[in-house]
Parts: C-alpha cells; sequence; structure tokens
C-alpha cells in the first residue's frame, strides 16, 4: 500500500486497527474464562496483558511511518478550521499578501523576460560575443564593433570558435504597391545556423552565395511576409526590391526570431557592395560565436590574442594596439534593468509590509490562543509539535495569498507591460513560466515563515501553570514589545516609499517646468528617406532635398520646414571633437560638440532663439567660406566669455577652419531630464549644403524634415506623405512625430516611475495605518481592565485618550526616524538610478513625513476614543 | 526472560512462516513454544506486527477463524522469507560464535 494510498484510507485503517486489538482482547478472555476464570477477572486480566489500548494503537500507528503526513493533514484541516471561523481576519490577510505577493511576483515575471532569460538561441550559454579592445581610450571607451575584414581574418584564425557576423541597416522595399521604410540586417551566411535558428519556409543562406558577384538573396521576416503577401508560401523565390536592388526571397524567418531588435529584411553582408566591407577602419559589424564543442571560454580568448597580435603587424595603420576579446552573450536591454530592479525593490518592501501586518495579526490571535495553547501542552503535545502547528497554520495562508498573487500577477503582466513608456526590450519574453511560479511559490513560503515564525516561538513551553491560572487578560511585556517592534518597521518602510515617491514628484516638477529651449508646439519631425534611385549621385541628392523642400512648403498648413540629421529629443545624435587652434592635435581627448547639419530654415521651424550674429541661408553654399553657429553652452566652454563671432573652429580630423556666424539659445538636445547630467552638452550648427560631396550619401541616409505647422499637426502628417513621395512615389516618411510627443516620452519612465511609487506608497501608508489600528485597538482591549481602574480612580475620557496616542506617538517617533535614514538611502539609490534626479530633495520629507503622522495619528484615535468610553464597572467585573 | 534486541521480529516472522495467523495466535504460540520461558509483551507485538507489514514482509488479510468470527491474518511476503532466511543465518552463526567464546573460557579454566 503506497503512503498517500494509507493516508486516504485512514479512517478504514483505525477501524481495523481497532477490529484486530478487540478480538484479540475478547480471545484472550474466552480463552481465559475457559481455564476457569470468573468472566469480570478474565477481562482484567487479558486487558493488562495487552496493556493500555491507547498506548499501543499510538504506537502501531507510529509504526506505519506516515505519522508526519498524518499530522500535516491534521494541521491543514485545523488552519482551515480556524481561519473559516474568523473570515474577517482570514480576508483582511489573504487580500494583504495577494496584493504584495501578486505585485512582486508581477515585476519578477517582467525581470525574468526581459533581463534573467537567457537569449532564444540554441545552447545561448556557449554563444559569445566578440568586440575589438584597443590599448588607448577614446571618448567612448576601449571597446569596437569588428570591421568587416577584421571578422574575415578572425573567422579563418580561430580553431575554438564558429564565427557568425551581422550589422544593422534599414532601407525601402518598393515594388509590390507602396513603398515602405524597414528595418534590415545584414548577416553572414553562418549566423542562422550559428543561432539554430531554421527558416520556417525556405532555405537559409548558404556559404556560397556569402560573396560579392552572386545572385543577391534575402529572408524576409514572418511579419513582413504577413504583411506584404498574406502569408503566401508562393512568395519563396519571387524577386523583392529593397533599396533599388532586386533580390529573391528564399526563406521566411521565424516569427520569434529577433536580432538586437526586431528587423524585417535579411541580407547577406558578403554581397554588400558599399566600399566600407573593404575597409579596415569601418567599424560597425557585429560578431557573435559559438564555443566548438569541448572549448571553453580562455582558449579562444588566447587564439584571438594572438590573431589580433598577427594583424597589428601585418596593418599597422588600422590595428596597430588593436586585439579582440570574447565574452559570453548577454541581452542588452541598456537601462531598463536597473529600472525594473528598482521596481522590484520598492514591491518587496510592500510585500514587507504585508507581511509585517499579518505577523501582527496573527501574534495578536496567538496572545489570545494563549490558554488553548498551555491546555494542549497540558495534555501531552510536545512544543516542537505546537511550533508545527503553528507554521503550517502561517504556510496555508502564505501559500493562499500566494495563489491569489499569481492570478493576480498573470491577470496584471499584459496591461503592465502595454502601460510601460516607450518600448520595452524583449517583451515577447514577458510570461508567466515554471521560473516565476517558483519565484511565487518561495514568496509565499518565506512570506508565510516570517510572519508565522514570531507567534509560533510564542509557543508556551514553561510557566504552564501561571498562564492557565491567570486570566486572559494579562499581556506579557514580550508581546507588547513586540507588536511595537512590528507597528515601528511598518511606519519605517511606508517612510521609505513615501519619501521615495514624494522625491519622484519633485522631481518630474521640476523637470516639467524646465524650458526645453525650442519651442514643441506645432512641430512635426519625420525621418525621410529618399527615393534610392538619387542616392548615387551628390548633385542628384541635393536637388532632391531641395525638391522634397518646396514640395512640402506647398502643402496647407505647413508654415516652414527644414532638414535636419539629428533632432533633439529623439534617439541618435553626433558628437564630434573639435579644437580652437590648428596647431592642436586632434587627439582621442578633445572636447566634443553635438553637431547637426541643417537647413536655413531650422532656427524659424524649432523657435530656438538668436542670440547674436546669424544664421545660415542660401548663400552658405559649397563654394562660400564654411560657417558654423554654436550655442551658448558651446559659446562659453570654447571661448570662455570672449567674443565668439569670427572666431575659427576646426571639428574632428579635418584642417579646414569653420568660422562662428551667430550664437544661438542651448536646447535641452538630451530632454528635460537627462541634458544638465549629459557629458556632452555644447552644441554646434552646420549647413546641409555644405556637407561634402563624399557624406553626402550617408547623410542623405540619416536625414529628418522638422515641419512648423499653423494647424493641429498631426492632420498634416496624410497631405505631407503624398506630397513627398516624389515622383518614382518611394519617397517615404517614417517615425512621425510631433515635437510635443518627443518631450513629454522623454520623461515617460520618470511618470510612469512616479506612477508606480505613488501607488506602492499608498498601499504602504495604507498597510501601516490598518496594522496601527489593528495593533493598537488589539493593546488597549487588553488593557481595558487597567483603563477601567484608571477611570474609576478619576482619569478623564482626556487622560485615557492621551495615555494610548501617546503609546503610539513613541512608535510612530521611533519608526519615522528609523525611516528617515533608509529613505535617505532609498533617495542615494534613486540618484543613481533614475535619470534627472539630482538631489534626495530633501523638501519631500517634509512633505511626506506629516501626512503619514497624521495618518497615523488618525488610526491610533479610533482605538484611543474607544478606550475613554470604558464603562469602569463593567471592566473591573470582567477581571 | 526478556527478549533481547531486534529478536521479536524474528521470532514473529518464524511464527508466521508456519501458515496463516492471527495476531493472539502468534502472542498464545510465541510463548507454547518457548514453554512460558520468553514474555511477549503483548503491548509491542501489534506495533511489531504493523511494522514488519508496513515494511512489506508480511502482508495480511481478513479471514474468519474456526469459531466463524473475522480477524487479521498475516502471512510472509517473498520478501519476508528471504528476510527470514538471511536473519536465521546470522542468528545461527551469532548463537555459534557466542557459544563458542563461552565454551573457550570454560576451557580456559582447565
Amino acid at each position: 500500500m503506497t503512503w498517500w494510498n494509507r493516508l486516504l484510507r485512514r479512517k478504514q485503517m483505525e477501524e481495523q486497527l481497532e477490529k484486530e486489538l478487540r478480538f484479540h482482547l475478547e480471545q484472550h478472555t474466552a480463552d481465559l474464562i475457559a481455564r476457569g476464570y470468573d468472566p469480570s477477572e478474565a477481562r482484567r486480566q487479558a486487558r493488562l496483558a495487552l496493556g493500555g489500548p491507547a498506548q499501543v494503537k499510538e504506537e502501531c500507528r507510529d509504526a506505519r511511518g506516515t505519522r508526519w503526513l498524518e499530522d500535516l493533514w491534521q494541521d491543514l484541516r485545523y488552519a482551515l478550521r480556524t481561519l473559516r471561523q474568523k473570515p474577517g481576519f482570514a480576508a483582511v490577510a489573504l487580500a494583504t499578501l495577494a496584493l504584495g505577493i501578486g505585485a512582486t511576483t508581477l515585476m519578477f515575471t517582467v525581470i525574468n523576460g526581459v533581463v534573467l532569460k537567457p537569449l532564444p538561441y540554441r545552447e545561448p550559454d556557449r554563444l559569445v560575443k566578440l568586440q575589438e579592445k584597443t590599448d588607448f581610450s577614446t571618448q567612448w571607451g576601449d571597446l569596437w564593433a569588428f570591421t568587416y575584414p577584421n571578422f574575415i581574418d578572425c573567422k579563418s584564425g580561430s580553431r575554438s570558435l564558429d564565427l557568425g557576423a551581422w550589422r544593422y541597416g534599414g532601407g525601402t522595399v518598393s515594388g509590390s504597391g507602396s513603398a515602405e521604410y524597414v528595418d534590415s540586417r545584414e548577416v553572414s551566411a553562418d549566423l542562422f545556423p550559428l543561432l539554430g535558428v531554421t527558416p520556417i519556409q525556405g532555405r537559409a543562406f548558404r556559404p556560397d552565395e556569402d560573396r560579392l558577384g552572386t545572385p543577391p538573396v534575402v529572408i524576409i521576416s514572418y511579419g513582413l511576409w504577413q504583411r506584404l503577401y498574406g502569408g503566401n508560401a508562393a512568395v519563396i523565390g519571387m524577386p523583392l526590391v529593397f533599396d533599388e536592388k532586386s533580390y529573391t526571397i528564399v526563406g521566411i524567418a521565424p516569427a520569434s526570431f529577433r536580432l538586437g531588435d526586431e528587423a524585417d529584411v535579411f541580407t547577406l553582408l558578403g554581397q554588400d557592395t558599399s566600399p566600407r566591407m573593404q575597409n579596415r577602419e569601418a567599424h560597425g559589424v557585429q560578431v557573435w560565436a559559438r564555443l566548438r564543442p569541448g572549448a571553453k571560454l580562455a582558449q579562444p580568448q588566447a587564439e584571438l590574442t594572438l590573431i589580433g597580435r598577427q594583424l597589428a603587424e601585418q596593418y599597422p595603420k588600422s590595428n596597430k594596439g588593436r586585439t579582440f576579446i570574447a565574452e559570453p552573450l548577454r541581452p542588452d536591454v541598456g537601462d531598463v534593468r536597473s529600472t525594473l530592479w528598482l521596481l522590484l525593490g520598492a514591491v518587496s518592501l510592500v510585500l514587507l509590509i504585508a507581511c509585517v501586518n499579518v505577523a501582527s495579526l496573527l501574534l495578536a490571535r496567538a496572545v489570545s490562543r494563549e490558554r488553548e495553547l498551555a491546555m494542549r501542552v497540558a495534555l501531552g503535545a510536545g512544543r516542537g509539535r505546537l511550533v508545527r502547528q503553528c507554521l503550517t497554520e502561517s504556510a496555508v495562508l502564505g501559500l493562499s495569498g500566494g495563489l491569489l498573487g499569481i492570478l493576480l500577477a498573470s491577470a496584471g503582466i499584459r496591461p503592465f507591460v502595454t502601460y510601460w513608456p516607450g518600448s520595452l526590450p524583449r517583451v515577447e519574453e514577458v510570461h508567466l513560466d515554471w521560473h516565476v511560479l517558483l519565484f511565487a511559490l518561495a514568496a509565499s513560503l518565506a512570506s508565510g515563515l516570517l510572519f508565522g515564525l514570531a507567534p509560533a516561538l510564542r509557543a508556551p513551553a514553561r510557566e504552564l501553570e501561571q498562564t492557565l491560572r491567570a486570566g486572559a487578560r494579562t499581556l506579557a511585556g514580550s508581546s507588547r514589545r513586540m507588536h511595537s517592534g512590528f507597528v515601528i518597521s511598518e511606519i519605517a518602510l511606508a517612510v521609505v516609499l513615501l519619501v521615495s515617491a514624494g522625491m519622484l514628484g519633485r522631481m518630474l516638477l521640476r523637470l516639467s517646468s524646465l524650458h526645453p529651449g525650442l519651442n514643441i508646439q506645432n512641430v512635426l519631425t519625420a525621418r525621410t528617406a529618399l527615393s534610392p534611385a538619387t542616392l548615387t549621385n551628390p548633385a542628384q541628392i541635393r536637388t532632391a532635398w531641395d525638391d522634397i523642400l518646396d514640395r512640402a512648403r506647398s502643402v496647407p498648413g505647413v508654415q516652414s520646414i527644414a532638414t535636419v540629421d539629428t533632432v533633439p529629443l529623439r534617439e541618435g545624435n553626433n558628437q564630434i571633437g573639435y579644437r580652437t587652434s590648428p596647431d592642436a592635435q586632434p587627439d582621442n581627448q578633445q572636447p566634443l560638440v553635438l553637431a547637426s547639419s541643417v537647413s536655413p530654415d531650422y532656427l524659424k521651424v524649432m523657435g530656438i532663439p538668436l542670440r547674436q550674429g546669424r544664421f545660415f541661408d542660401q548663400h552658405d553654399r559649397m563654394d562660400s567660406e564654411p560657417v558654423v553657429v554654436i550655442d551658448d553652452v558651446m559659446a562659453q566652454e570654447a571661448f570662455r566669455g570672449q567674443e565668439p563671432l569670427g572666431k575659427h573652429l576646426w571639428i574632428g580630423l579635418g584642417t579646414d577652419p569653420l568660422r562662428v556666424v551667430g550664437v544661438v539659445g542651448h536646447v535641452r538636445y538630451w530632454g528635460p531630464a537627462g541634458d544638465d547630467q549629459a557629458r556632452v552638452r555644447a552644441q554646434l550648427y552646420y549647413p546641409f549644403a555644405q556637407v561634402p560631396d563624399k557624406l553626402l550619401r550617408r547623410w542623405s541616409e540619416l536625414m529628418s524634415i522638422a515641419v512648423r505647422t499653423s494647424t493641429e499637426p498631426l492632420s498634416v502628417i496624410e497631405p505631407l506623405r503624398r506630397a513627398v513621395r516624389g515622383a518614382t512615389g518611394d519617397q517615404v516618411l517614417h517615425e512621425v512625430q510631433t515635437l510635443d510627443r518627443l518631450a513629454s516620452d522623454s520623461l515617460a519612465r520618470q511618470r510612469f516611475l512616479l506612477l508606480l511609487f505613488s501607488v506602492f506608497a499608498s498601499l504602504a501608508l495604507m498597510l501601516a495605518c490598518i496594522g496601527i489600528y489593528g495593533v493598537l485597538a488589539y493593546l488597549t482591549s487588553q488593557r481595558v481592565p487597567e483603563i477601567g481602574v484608571r477611570i474609576a480612580l478619576g482619569a478623564t475620557a482626556r487622560d485615557v485618550v492621551g495615555l494610548v496616542i501617546r503609546q503610539s506617538f513613541g512608535m510612530i517617533f521611533l519608526g519615522v526616524g528609523v525611516g528617515i535614514a533608509g529613505a535617505w538611502a532609498a533617495g542615494r539609490v534613486l540618484m543613481r538610478l533614475v535619470e534627472g534626479m539630482q538631489s534626495t530633495e530633501p523638501l519631500s520629507f517634509a512633505i511626506m513625513i506629516p501626512v503619514l503622522v497624521i495618518a497615523a495619528l488618525f488610526a491610533s484615535f479610533v482605538p484611543a476614543r474607544r478606550a475613554s468610553r470604558v464603562d469602569p464597572v463593567k471592566a473591573l467585573r470582567q477581571e | 526472560m526478556d527478549l533481547p534486541q531486534g529478536t521479536l521480529d524474528l521470532l514473529i516472522l518464524k511464527v508466521v512462516a508456519l501458515g496463516p495467523v492471527h495476531g493472539y495466535a502468534i502472542a498464545q504460540r510465541l510463548q507454547q513454544v518457548s514453554r512460558d520461558v520468553v514474555q511477549v509483551p503483548q503491548g509491542s507485538l501489534y506495533p511489531a506486527l504493523h511494522r514488519l507489514e508496513n515494511r512489506g514482509l508480511l502482508a495480511a488479510d481478513w479471514k474468519e477463524t474456526e469459531t466463524g468470527r473475522e480477524a487479521k491474518f498475516y502471512h510472509l511476503t517473498r520478501k519476508g522469507r528471504a528476510q527470514l532466511d538471511t536473519e536465521t543465518e546470522s542468528w545461527r552463526k551469532l548463537a555459534e560464535a557466542v557459544g563458542l567464546i563461552l565454551k573457550m573460557s570454560e576451557g580456559g579454566a582447565e
């Protein structure tokens, strides 16, 4: 019989045991009578021989070996029964725990998906990422993306690694109806097999295709396949026009496939005809590799160092001081990681408060059950047994709370992810899985243990008769201290959350009131892709841009329009080093400036104030003197109070002087939150018309237009789109945004944090108040006889209220003291993790702490009033 | 005479090996066969039976006795028989060895 079988048939087994022993007794009695004993004497003898029946039965039960399970079963039923007896208590405790565990589980689900889960490739722990490393550091550090020739050499030189490479790209898909700008990736042929990714239709790239002069082939994403072809399988073998080049579609990537991010078009690196593929100084290739079977990470590292040294000798110009390093490939989620951990930390505080709350409720119950427990000890229950029973009760509470919490989390996870500001990286990985369930289970059990331990350890052991003899009204000092400890820690935790929320609120208020340096109303920005056909010829490119500006100007509602390569508040920037004298060497330590190439109307479109001199006009052309306009931050940084107009600057590696012709206001390029702390704040504008021919194509690929409208900017989008489409119909706008929206998005993360912290802080405040109320109500009810005596001796209602309030005031005072220290530490953490947080905002302490004190006093006022109404006669009779 | 530690199990196995038998009969038989030398505390007989059943050495069925009453009859399982054999063997060896030692000390006095 298996153990669970035995457990299920417990009742039957008990009956059989009873029957077996009865049979023995009766048989023995009968034998004795047969031998001539008197019947009653025979029965007595038989009983004596067998021993106490209860004892024998107990030993038989022990012999079954399922005793602990039976006890557990008994404890479980007992726990459920006691919980059912006090539905109010059970409901409060369960709701508190469900909220705490639910919120924590939800945060963990997100962290698990975004940060902890390995990349969704085959055997991700065998994948490594390769980077170039120099023995000198520039402003961007000493790690570099690969160049294609270096990748090829490492690939052929490594014995312990299989290398694959890819790079970001983008372009216009045209030919089938309307043109569309899509993100693309150039990959090496071996990347897909390396990652263990197989196309769901068609085939992967073949290694022999990964070189120049082969027929162009493309793999498209599942999304593009659905969008353009409605998921038609006949698409394999059909042509796709991507940036003017015709490819043959050979495969469809799986829907879940991501490379850095989502992309719609995959082409081969080896089929790329651009000169950068031959250039050992053109970085930007990502190199991933898989360790060959049996290889450890140290082995390829030695190999790569060796290859690096050989290449440095062979190509000193580009590769001197340059080597290669390998490190485990990890998902790159940027600063989302720290935000998520911050939120998990905050949520854990809420859970902690919830636990303390339930603990104090349980403790109050344990104290009132003291006599019951003492009675059970007197009847022979072991102390361990009682502790086990108490813990079983709290585990039942914890697990039921956890179950509800998991339900809450699973219901809340989609809305949470949807409301995440901007795009949450790896969002497709976020869902409940067994990791999350395990976490929730552990959190529930840990909470159960945490809040169950204090009451459990109170299980009486000594001074039994005293407990039994004493009335239920006595209250040991230790339990009062423990209760106060609970209240103090609850208040302290609530202070931390409240003040943190206050700090975030103050910060957001401050950031929102900052002037962005430009007029964000009624401005539309959009990346613009020229018709791929025009990109080959510089003269054509210039004409195309003029044409776009002309066409856009004629759209009704458009006031002014300009081209710009880097839009403030949006992702992407161009940092470049500058010098103020021709003699200074262009080295890696030059100061950096944000450089934007713009057309003459840029200032008018953006509403940036001109401080001195002039901005660009039609006369600043390729054949005229190169000019720049700087902002007042750069004027200060570069010329330190001297008159900047007419001064010259040297940019990057260039040797031609650029004359400063104007100074404009500083723009909070990095957004209100980031700008003050940004590493590079100086700004510089140069005319797009003076961008040299050889850079024109690259610049055009990055170019955006900015439009100031006289009407609602969103209403202009469609006419604008139609107007710029051009003669060939394949000039497309993408990433269309209003500047207003960009500005508000730049604070979205902070707003989201504030929202969540406010929710957590309110929860914490509510829980803490419930806790204070519960504990004080309990403590006062235990003191009713004493209060009765006081009233009988002449204490007024006022005195009694004062007595209770004084008690709670002491706890609040201590709690706030501890909380302030905690909040200060939390403020330091926020300063490190939240962009735009510059101080611990002392004012938020001054605002939030009174809120808590008032709420806490209010919560203690109710029990105090009740105490003041104690009828002394009744109270004394109760004793 | 009290039973040495652990021998009760062996004795029970031996008695049950003779055929299906109920608890009271086991107690009776132990007493008769040992000519009342061995006093089996009846209180520890049943826990021992349940323990052996739990270990899978004994199995039990409810059957009618000659007098028409229902009783729990124990019989040996295959595992129980093997256990009985090994324990009998080791008991015999132990007894022999103890006997030899005792004889030697007698001989030593010669």
